[in-house]
């Protein structure tokens, strides 16, 4: 019982998460960057999308605050960091170059597997080494990278 | 749908964001997380280490491509056309790499951060959809 109870909770919402990706569209490439193109053709679609998630988020956030502890883990472990940084924008600019150039970001890529495992794998497999790249360049010490550079 | 937008489906869309909001208050209300798809991927194949437990990783990873079979068992998708492989390959690295150096996606940023107001995640999703928009745009004047 104690393992259903840790795991059913992100079962239920990963699986949530993959039906309401693919509900809305977001699981089609062509759809994201109709989204994206907003100087061509403009699907608004994807504003509903984050529209309706954030709406029901905006919710939940609040009644996070009256709560001293989730329902089924021992402790909220939330990200608390408030300051900008040259990372999180230069990161979010080359997210954002891959999400345009292939209409995919990791949610729909990983639950595209289901859709159309062989058309969405190159994008899945290059993910993986991506974010592999990533940890084992920041995991170099810094006088290391200065070399590099 | 939408006077002016043929292609739009913002019934099917605030339908599926309200889902993919669910999803993100359970994770959050329940697990006591933020329901990031980059992040929680990263952690399950142990690129990142982080405290969430790699069976709960893997028990939401495992939900996505389930709850996409579900909705393809009672609706007609559209079938999804996917770029050339180069293409795919060269988008995957920028956004494995690009979203572990920004500590987020399109869920962790602009549904979970967004709605908690973090000006971390503002900055992040105005970001991310510039560089999108930027790309679609010189993507469209080259013919690529």
């Amino acid at each position: 019982m104690p393992y259903a109870k840790k795991l059913l909770p992100p079962l239920v919402s990963g699986t949530l998460f993959g039906a309401g990706l693919t509900l809305s569209g977001m699981t089609d490439p062509a759809r994201v960057r109709g989204f994206l193109d907003v100087f061509g053709s403009w699907d608004p679609t994807l504003a509903f999308v984050m529209g309706g998630a954030v709406l029901v988020m905006a919710i939940a956030w609040r009644i996070r605050n009256r709560m001293g502890t989730p329902i089924f883990a021992e402790r909220f472990s939330l990200p608390d960091r408030k300051d900008l940084d040259g990372r999180l924008i230069a990161g979010s600019i080359l997210f954002g170059i891959g999400w345009g150039l292939a209409g995919l970001c990791p949610g729909p890529a990983v639950a595209s597997l289901a859709l159309a495992p062989l058309g969405v794998a190159p994008f899945v497999l290059a993910m993986l080494a991506g974010m592999a790249a990533q940890h084992a360049l920041s995991a170099m010490p810094l006088r290391q990278q200065a070399v590099v550079d | 749908m939408l006077p002016g937008y043929p292609e739009a489906q913002p019934v099917q869309g605030l339908a599926g964001g309200v889902l993919i909001g669910l999803a993100a208050a359970l994770m959050l209300l329940g697990s006591g997380r933020i329901a990031g798809v980059s992040g929680i991927l990263a952690r399950g194949v142990r690129i990142s280490s982080g405290d969430m437990a790699l069976t709960s990783a893997w028990a939401f990873l495992a939900g996505l491509p389930l709850g996409a079979a579900l909705i393809a068992l009672i609706m007609d998708l559209r079938p999804a056309e996917f770029a050339a492989w180069p293409v795919l390959v060269t988008a995957g690295l920028c956004v494995g790499f690009g979203t572990r150096m920004g500590s987020g996606c399109t869920s962790g940023h602009g549904v979970c951060g967004v709605s908690r107001l973090s000006q971390r995640s503002i900055v992040a999703t105005l970001s991310f959809i510039a560089a999108g928009v930027a790309t679609v745009f010189i993507q469209s004047k080259i013919g690529g």
